[in-house]
């Protein structure tokens, strides 16, 4: 029966006990231990959501940084072809001139070469000429006697009639 | 090798459950050789798991090994005395106080003779065993807590560190109480009740298992004791009554019943008053009867033993091992028993309060007070399958 009824002086000794432990636990003990958790756990909270918010962040950095290299690509692929065709052209150009510049020479030439000709006959033609009066001179000297004297008179006036015609034409 | 260290520590701590055979087998020895009587079973499971006012530790050859402790007694005279239970020993009477023998009235109780030569039961207030291990419990339960608190003091209260070992342990099992039990049961403002409900939860837990050790320090049978749970019963009673709100009262003076049932007739405020005192009857019985059930169930395990003497040699070896597998498992048990109940207590302890800080709930059921009513019926569920 004592097992049932409850004894004052344990009573009190618990009652006393339990307050001190409750004082001491709930004022010293069990707040700073929830406390740091609730901290830990909310500085967790804060942790994962700018980790989500970084994540976001360098996505669309990178996203910029393939934009922007793209458009570098595409500018510079847009600058090469553009020089290709500037050095085309270039070329292009370079080889019309050089064309029409060796044409030029070459018609030159040919004019020299005409004008070099013309004169290379023309000298030809003097020299053919001087040959052959030589030759005349040379022939009519052996074939000349002193009959042909009246014959020489008239070649004198037509050579004379021809110089002065060649005079007055020049 | 740490797993090594672990089971021979597991094993070791597991034959110090035979600790209370040695303990047993002595004062029996003692008492045999003194009276060549039979074994006392009943007796030896009453010494202990009762209160005394001395702590008596083991008997060597009929000399009891024992410490003794203070008694507190003012007589009826108004006369404060203040002794060593020592004085007390062996039937002694000392300034007119004594132990009641057996078979008399307040037996083992310090009573008194008055004026008028009837002997009374003084104002007895002595530090008994109970009391003296109680004071041991609390002050390792306080150690315990702000050892761990001071952890984090230490670390100038740094979220960066997190605490591992014990400490972690302990931490553990405050967050485990506080999410699973506290918050739920209680509702919104749980962060007022949590540090009552974490020290009675640690409170029993530590004296359950102060219990189950065997030795001085601990081995006292406190959360056994009625007047302990008790207390415990009527505090968790007064945090639901003291600040219970006024839907609360409401349910238990005028529930939504029809008229008749509380006029003029007060039927349902009538049971409503019982299920005011029942609540703490019932948690501080339930909690005195597991650990007392386990302590002696422990004990009359290791009696067997010198039960069995009388039996033959070769009876008493088998029921020696009998008794020994049987009291390991029943220490592992009662391990878990001393979680389960601590659990128990606080958790419909939480559900007493949070009955008692109700919302007030409107006729026509909203999906959220629906989704409450759920909610408290798991807890009412699992509160029954743990009880």
């Amino acid at each position: 029966m004592s097992l049932l009824t409850p004894d004052i002086g344990l009573l009190f000794w618990m009652l006393l006990s339990f307050l001190i432990v409750f004082g001491a636990l709930a004022k010293f003990g069990f707040p700073i231990i929830t406390g740091m958790v609730e901290r830990r756990r909310q500085h967790f909270a804060e942790q994962f959501e700018a980790a989500d918010k970084a994540a976001a962040k360098l996505a669309s950095v990178e996203d910029d940084a393939r934009k922007m290299l793209e458009q570098a690509e595409k500018r510079s692929a847009e600058m090469l072809s553009a020089a290709v065709a500037d050095s085309q052209r270039i070329v292009d150009t370079a080889r019309a001139k050089a064309d029409s510049e060796a044409a030029a020479r070459i018609e030159a030439a040919k004019n020299q070469i005409e004008i070099e000709k013309q004169k290379a006959l023309g000298e030809l033609r003097t020299t053919v000429a001087m040959l052959s009066v030589d030759v005349a001179e040379k022939v009519l000297r052996s074939k000349l006697d002193k009959g042909d004297a009246d014959y020489l008179a008239t070649l004198v006036d037509e050579a004379e009639r021809n110089s002065a015609g060649g005079v007055k034409e020049s | 090798m740490k797993w090594l260290r672990n089971i021979l520590l597991t094993v070791a701590m597991l034959f110090g459950a035979s600790l209370w055979g040695v303990c047993a087998a002595e004062s029996a020895e003692g008492e045999d050789a003194a009276a060549e009587e039979k074994l006392d079973v009943v007796g030896l499971i009453f010494d202990h798991i009762g209160d005394s006012y001395s702590w008596h530790i083991c008997t060597v050859k009929g000399h009891h090994v024992e410490v003794p402790l203070l008694c507190i007694v003012r007589t009826d005279e108004g006369e404060w005395h203040a002794f060593s239970s020592s004085h007390l020993a062996h039937g002694h009477s000392h300034k007119g106080l004594w132990i009641a023998p057996e078979g008399e009235q307040w037996e083992g109780k310090i009573v008194a003779r008055n004026a008028e030569g009837e002997v009374y039961r003084p104002l007895d207030l002595s530090l008994t065993k109970n009391a003296a291990a109680l004071m041991i419990n609390s002050l390792l339960l306080v150690v315990i807590i702000l050892g761990c608190a001071r952890w984090y003091k230490r670390r100038n209260y740094d979220i960066r560190q997190v605490p591992r070992g014990f400490v972690g342990a302990v931490e553990m099992l405050v967050m485990s109480l506080e999410d699973d039990v506290i918050r739920p049961s209680v509702g919104k403002d749980y962060k007022r009740y949590s540090p009552y409900l974490l020290t009675a939860f640690f409170f029993i837990f530590v004296n359950n298992l102060m219990g189950l050790i065997p030795i001085f320090p601990a081995g006292a049978n406190t959360t056994g004791n009625i007047a302990i749970t008790l207390v415990m019963a009527l505090a968790t009673t007064f945090a639901v009554n003291v600040f219970g709100n006024k839907e609360y009262w409401k349910e238990i003076l005028w529930p939504d019943v029809p008229v008749w049932m509380k006029f003029p007739i007060p039927l349902m405020p009538v049971i409503e008053m019982f299920g005011i005192i029942s609540k703490p009857f019932a948690l501080t019985i339930r909690l005195f009867a597991n650990i007392l059930a386990g302590h002696t169930v422990l004990i009359a395990l290791s009696c067997l033993v010198f039960i069995s003497v009388s039996m033959g040699t070769t009876m008493n070896i088998v029921m020696t091992i009998f008794s020994v597998l049987l009291s390991v498992f029943m220490l592992v048990l009662e391990l878990l028993v001393a979680y389960i109940q601590a659990y128990v207590f606080t958790m419909l302890s939480a559900v007493f309060i949070g009955l008692s800080r109700k919302e007030h709930t409107p006729r026509t059921p909203t999906k959220s007070s629906e989704k409450d009513k759920l909610n408290n019926n798991q807890t009412n569920k699992n509160t029954t399958k743990l009880c």
